[in-house]
């Protein structure tokens, strides 16, 4: 039977108190914190990072089709999951698609990837889901949003918890949307939205699932489905049913906030992570209709504890100082242009016949002496693969060697006040991967006075910088999280 | 069912300068007719015991009549009836006199439509969001004009020639009136040639939107003698309400509405008129457009259904003719502030009837008839006064 | 098998010439003509058409499934194959799906329609794809770009078109794009999008499913590939083996590259074309390319009666010129709207039955319909005795009108008031569409179109405005 057979997560590090708004613009602080994605991170990124937690001890060759749910892909029209695919190494020969426009586009993607496994057509698909959906600021929805993401691989193999059933419901309502044109999430009158949005059509979905497989309440060991902005809809969705507040998973909204179409599956990781063999699980999300599963969890569970998931994402985290960080990094303000001359303009061309260097972070290793090595300055002018090895000059002896998961040691460092950075200084390190190879690289989500030689690091996808019509993914250093 | 004829008098009445008076807010209109009504019935601000107020959109509350005139803490009540709100306002003050418990008691109607910066109306498209969502007034009235002339087998060309004669009319009369917002002659040519607003209507088969108030002074008819010598009394007052837009209502034919039937009939049986052509001195009807004008005549009795081309053609509606219509130029030229109009009409048949009509001035007239259609149509209200009792 | 059961497509009635982009920029200009969506069109009311079309004499009650792929949706957080599914009058208990991001969307939703009814969670699904894409003006591309929209019914029974195998490659390349803040279509240096994007991914993949099952071009009667311009497309196919009596024509010449719904569009037009026992070689692109392999059944005949793109292509009428195809896509700033509308979720929501879906009521007492839904019959008083019928795909006569100069705002004056008259004398007032003010008459035919009214509340108020029939239907 088809089934969950892997999961991870993604949390940004940053969080926000939401006090903090409060402090900004007075009116009514909601309670808890908020995750903010840093300046480089988009959906496409967290979603990667999402799916690289999933990946742990998986070889991307038994995955053949990567499905992307969000509402605020960086491309209309460019596929991002082939972008993740990149990144993950999966083949070329996979089912990719990006679902969008609802809410509930991460549990569409499933059942979009339960047909395709049950069909035949492909045998492990991964569902990446992430959002970074932008509330106006000074309004509710910039308090109770949050970013992050998770990630579901699906398959018939070493399977996690099978998926039982399901059931569907579709309903048109303008309840939460944002037009071609919005940037910010835009809502009606919030008793009306809840009323006859969230709180009719969900638990329509859910009881119309227990219906349909016999079920009732005592039969599940947890219940798990989002919870919009207005938080107290979220257990009384539970009570009308007949739940108990135990079997309830909490939404994470003192902690995360709503991240939109990634926060079924956010809530599902985080669920899976204290589940037991035997437990089942109900799972439903909502989004201009719902929908809702059945799923069993396996002995196979026990296997896949090693995930950073939301739990150790969670402790991990950096408050961030104060709100004006959020509205630089969001470019909800326009800051005086620094002096700098302008980069150079990207080459597509470029990037495209760098792309597994880029975004895969394919390296080299020398097949004659054994030193790895990764193409330095790739993406900035299209350089090519290495032709000549920097040790012992062997010409063309090279076979491709992947830095993603490799961790890595600070050789020596840079705090640049000069560069042009969303967050100065600009963190420039020069490190050394565990098992060899040298490389310099942008650091992310560090606190400057923390950064030391010696320190160990880890990799992690991030949006390098936005030129002439193209997000530049690329990889930078980072502290070990969790 | 009794009947309200000869139960209630117009003692006063008012009427400000129609146009587009830039320099006058809703508090100048309603304190000039207000006060011609007082001293036309030689009372008191403070002689008035009840209010009735009538606007589409200029105001709310009776507190839009109150607070302007200073009103001493009498009831005011605002009513509203699209475009026989003023009308309405009249109405349920000769009511509120007949039941006894008033004997003074103020109508009054007034409408600012010229601080919204658009030309032509602002219709009401209804509250749903997309339903009536590109409907205007010429574009409703126009369908009528469409179907009226297939139906009745003229063709374009003949029908905006019978249409543009009720223009040339009307704009002669109005000429004649020293308040009408329109005093300026037109030809038929020009009415035909006209720039199109909606087809088949042109410029001049639409009314304009005017700023303007009007009011009046009514008491029971037993006491009208006590302020005046030459009183009008109310000889029948008709009011009909439709079931449904007509643009989506089953089997709606387009040439005649139901309403302006239902109302005369109603008025006509109380003022006892059985025959409306001859015995109707001076109408005002509701010319919003030509068109209207047009089916109203057949509406209210005047003219043989399908014929009033005819008359038209023979000039029956003229200050010259056998039934004059439109003697202040109507809606067409004087001018149509909405809440004010069925007040306007009625100032014209008042003073008509009081003979004091100066070159406008029909002879021998003893009942005057005024009529609003209001909506997309929806409402329709037929009002006759006289001139003596009986 | 599990296949293709129905197919449409809709074309929007107005074709801008090249020559005419040309004259007004300078320049060359490409041949033909391309397809230009009315300023009251968006893919979703497109691919409303398409669906409608393909679902000629079809229950929107048996089907279960909705898939809606684009890459201009005009939601970026609301779903709008709920909304599609709404105007068909499907039920709620649906899958619903918007598949986006990529040009290859509608194959994308055709296979994860062909999945959900092969693993027995749907039996028939509706895949759309439409595409209203913006070019940069005084660009290339400008001339290239057309609007369109294309539908296929997928089931398991009686189909017309079986699906035998189905491949996906996928590929990182940033070679036609947009972000999701760029209006036009950006483009990467001509030669190399074409031979490292469009022809080495297309290539691979028909050259894979060709291998895969022990065929050669020879053993197809249409070879239906997608071609972002002809010459291109020529050279690609040529290298296939394909002779050019074996090759579908891209509809270039005469509607444009049309983005998501391109290819399925094509294989509309030879669907139209298609005698039982022919095999099919449809193949799209987009960040990689989808390869299929269909063969015709005898039941195509069946499905006919679609105004699909032969019947669509005649019906048409030539823009005056190339200032008018700036204000349909607002290219231009326009005055401000004088006759602004409502706007209100709560409404819409409440009437969705009646907006979306056309919905009249019909008195079980008296029979009469009437529009919109009354609880109390217009006829016969009856209180809330009546059923639901929609009224979309009635036909019905213009029975007045008025051609509106003031109520256009200015933009396309005049507005053509309409009173539409059904039969049983139900009475429906809209505007006219898709229609030459000069050529309306009392009594004319017309039919019901869904079309794009107004933003207001910030959201897409849709609804129903009549026109003259597209010829055929």
């Amino acid at each position: 039977m088809v089934g969950i057979t892997s999961y991870g997560a993604y949390i940004p590090l940053h969080r926000l108190s939401r006090e903090e708004f409060f402090r900004a613009w007075g009116g009514l602080a909601l309670p808890g914190e908020r995750a903010v994605a840093n300046f480089d991170e988009d959906s496409v990124t967290m979603a990667t990072e999402a799916a690289i937690d999933c990946m742990k001890g998986i070889d991307p060759k038994t995955v053949d089709g990567l499905f992307f749910a969000t509402t605020t892909s960086p491309y209309r029209e460019k596929q991002c999951s082939t972008i993740i695919s990149v990144a993950l190494d999966l083949g070329r020969e996979i089912r990719t698609a990006d679902f969008t426009g609802s809410l509930r586009a991460g549990t569409i993607a499933i059942a979009s990837a339960m047909d395709a496994i049950n069909a035949g057509a492909a045998k492990s698909i991964m569902i990446t889901a992430a959002d970074l959906r932008l509330g106006a600021p000074a309004g509710d929805f910039e308090q109770a949003l949050g970013d992050g993401g998770a990630a579901l691989l699906l398959g018939e193999k070493g399977v996690i918890a099978t998926i039982e059933g399901s059931y569907s419901i579709s309903d048109d309502f303008s309840g939460v949307w944002r037009s071609d044109a919005d940037t910010f999430v835009r809502t009606w009158e919030d008793r009306m939205v809840l009323d006859e949005g969230y709180s009719a059509v969900l638990p329509e979905a859910i009881s119309g699932l227990m219906k349909k497989y016999n079920l009732a309440p005592g039969d599940f060991a947890k219940v798990v489905y989002d919870a919009p902005t207005d938080i107290r809809r979220h257990p009384r969705v539970a009570g009308g049913l007949k739940f108990d507040a135990a079997q309830l998973q909490d939404s994470l909204f003192m902690t995360v906030g709503n991240t939109g179409a990634a926060l079924a599956m956010m809530m599902l990781v985080a669920a899976l992570e204290e589940a037991k063999p035997g437990d089942r699980i109900l799972f439903a999300s909502y989004g201009n209709g719902a929908d809702a599963f059945v799923l069993q969890v396996t002995p196979e569970i026990e296997k896949v504890r090693d995930r950073r998931g939301i739990k150790n994402h969670l402790a991990s985290k950096r408050v961030l100082a104060n709100y004006e960080t959020y509205v630089r990094w969001r470019g909800l303000i326009t800051l005086e242009a620094a002096r700098r001359p302008d980069r150079s303009p990207t080459s597509i061309a470029g990037l495209w016949r760098d792309r597994r260097i880029i975004l895969g972070l394919w390296g080299v290793k020398c097949k004659v002496c054994g030193t790895p090595q990764y193409a330095q300055g790739a993406g900035l002018g299209g350089s090519t693969p290495l032709r000549v090895c920097v040790n012992c000059q062997a010409k063309d002896q090279f076979e491709d060697y992947r830095f993603t998961d490799k961790k890595a040691e600070i050789f020596t460092f840079t705090q640049d006040n000069l560069a042009d950075t969303v967050d100065p200084p600009a963190t420039i390190t020069v490190v050394d991967f565990e098992g060899g190879g040298r490389a310099v690289f942008d650091m992310t989500d560090r606190d400057p006075a923390e950064v030391k030689v010696g320190m160990p690091v880890e990799m992690t996808f991030r949006k390098l910088y936005f030129d002439r019509g193209v997000h530049n993914y690329f990889w930078k250093t980072r502290p070990l999280r969790c | 069912m009794e009947s309200i004829r000869d139960k209630v008098a117009i003692i006063g009445m008012g009427c400000t300068r129609f146009g587009e008076l830039w320099e006058k807010g809703t508090d100048d209109l309603i304190v000039e007719a207000a006060y011609e009504a007082y001293e036309d019935a030689g009372i008191d601000p403070n002689d008035i015991q009840a209010a009735w107020v009538g606007t589409v959109a200029s105001g709310m509350m009776g507190e839009c009549l109150s607070t302007p005139l200073k009103l001493r803490n009498i009831p005011v009540t605002h009513v509203e009836n699209a475009c026989a709100t003023g009308h309405e306002a009249l109405r349920n003050a000769c009511f509120a006199v007949a039941s006894g418990m008033y004997d003074i008691v103020l109508a009054l109607g007034f409408e600012k439509l010229k601080d919204t910066g658009l030309g032509g109306l602002g219709v009401g498209r209804g509250l749903h969001p997309t339903l009536e969502m590109r409907r205007t007034a010429p574009g409703t009235f126009a369908f009528i004009a469409t179907r009226y002339f297939h139906t009745y087998g003229l063709t374009p060309e003949q029908g905006k020639q019978t249409i543009a004669k009720i223009a040339v009319k009307n704009h002669h009369n109005g000429s004649l009136h020293p308040k009408a917002h329109f005093r300026r002659e037109v030809t038929l040519e020009q009415v035909i040639n006209a720039p199109i607003i909606a087809w088949p209507l042109g410029l001049f088969d639409c009314c304009p939107t005017t700023d303007g108030a009007a009011a009046a002074i009514v008491v029971p008819a037993a006491m009208a003698k006590r302020f005046r010598q030459d009183p009008i009394y109310i000889k029948g007052i008709g009011l009909s309400s439709a079931q449904l837009l007509p643009h989506f209502r089953p089997n709606f034919g387009w040439t005649s509405f139901t309403v302006n039937k239902e109302a005369s009939r109603q008025a006509y049986e109380q003022a006892g008129i059985k025959d409306p052509r001859k015995e109707i001195s001076v109408a005002c009807v509701h010319d919003c457009f030509t068109i209207t004008e047009l089916v109203i005549y057949e509406d209210l009795g005047f003219s043989p259904v399908g014929r009033a081309k005819e008359d038209v053609d023979a000039g029956t509606f003229t200050l010259e003719g056998e039934l004059p219509i439109q003697s202040d130029g109507g809606l067409k030229s004087f001018g149509h502030p909405i809440g004010a109009s069925g007040l306007r009409m009625t100032y014209e048949t008042y003073k008509q009837l009081q003979g004091k009509c100066d070159v406008r001035q029909i002879k021998n007239a003893r009942l005057g008839l005024s009529h609003t259609l209001g909506g997309p149509p929806q409402v329709s209200c037929v009002t006759i006064v006289g001139n003596s009792l009986g | 098998m599990i296949g293709i059961k129905s197919y449409g497509a809709y074309i929007p009635y107005y074709r801008l010439s090249r020559s005419e982009i040309a004259k007004t920029w300078g320049g060359p200009a490409l041949p033909g003509e391309k397809a230009v969506a009315n300023q009251d069109e968006d893919s979703i009311t497109m691919a409303v058409e398409a669906a409608f079309d393909c679902t000629r004499g079809i229950d929107g009650a048996n089907i279960d499934g909705l898939f809606f792929a684009s890459t201009t949706s005009p939601y970026k957080e609301k779903q709008c194959s709920t909304i599609i599914a709404t105007v068909l009058d499907m039920g709620k208990e649906i899958r619903t799906a918007d598949f986006a991001d990529c040009l290859r969307a509608g194959t994308t939703a055709l296979r994860a329609a062909l999945d959900a009814v092969k693993a027995g969670s749907a039996k028939n699904i509706l895949v759309t794809a439409a595409d209203c894409r913006l070019a940069y003006p005084y660009s290339m591309l400008e001339q290239s770009l057309g609007d369109a929209a294309a539908c296929f019914l997928i089931g398991d029974s009686d189909v017309a078109v079986e699906i035998e195998d189905c491949l996906s490659i996928s590929y990182e390349i940033t070679d036609v794009w947009r972000t999701d803040e760029d209006d036009f279509v950006r483009e990467w240096e001509e030669r190399w999008v074409i031979t490292h994007g469009y022809s080495q991914n297309v290539e691979e993949a028909a050259s894979a499913i060709m291998k895969r099952n022990g065929l050669s071009a020879k053993d197809f009667a249409k070879a239906v590939i997608y071609g972002p311009d002809p010459r291109s497309h020529a050279a690609l196919v040529r290298r296939l083996g394909f002779e050019e009596n074996q090759v579908q024509d891209t509809l270039f010449a005469t509607i444009g590259n049309t983005g998501t719904p391109s290819a399925p569009l094509m294989l509309v037009a030879a669907l139209e074309e298609a005698k039982a026992g022919d095999n099919i070689l449809f193949a799209s692109y987009g960040d990689g390319a989808d390869a299929f392999i269909l063969k015709v059944t005898e039941q195509i005949e069946r499905i006919r009666e679609r105004r699909g793109v032969k019947i669509h292509l005649a019906s048409k009428a030539l823009l005056p010129s190339y200032g008018k195809y700036l204000s349909f896509r607002k290219l231009v700033q326009l005055p401000p709207q004088a006759l602004r509308g409502t706007g209100s979720a709560t409404i819409m929501w409440r009437t969705k039955n009646w907006v979306l879906g056309c919905h009249a009521s019909k008195c079980r007492k008296c029979g009469l319909i009437t529009y919109p839904i009354q609880r109390v019959c217009y006829g016969c008083q009856a209180k809330d005795d009546y059923d639901e019928i929609s009224l979309s795909r009635e036909k019905g006569t213009l029975f007045t009108f008025s051609l509106d100069n003031i109520a256009s705002g200015g933009i396309n004056p005049p507005i053509i008031q309409s009173v539409v008259r059904f039969q049983g004398g139900t009475q429906f007032y809209c505007m006219m569409t898709d229609c030459d003010p000069k050529e309306v008459r009392v009594d004319m035919p017309v039919e019901m179109t869904l079309r794009r009214l107004h933003e207001e509340a910030n959201f897409h108020n849709y609804f129903w405005k009549c026109r003259p029939p597209r010829e055929g239907g």
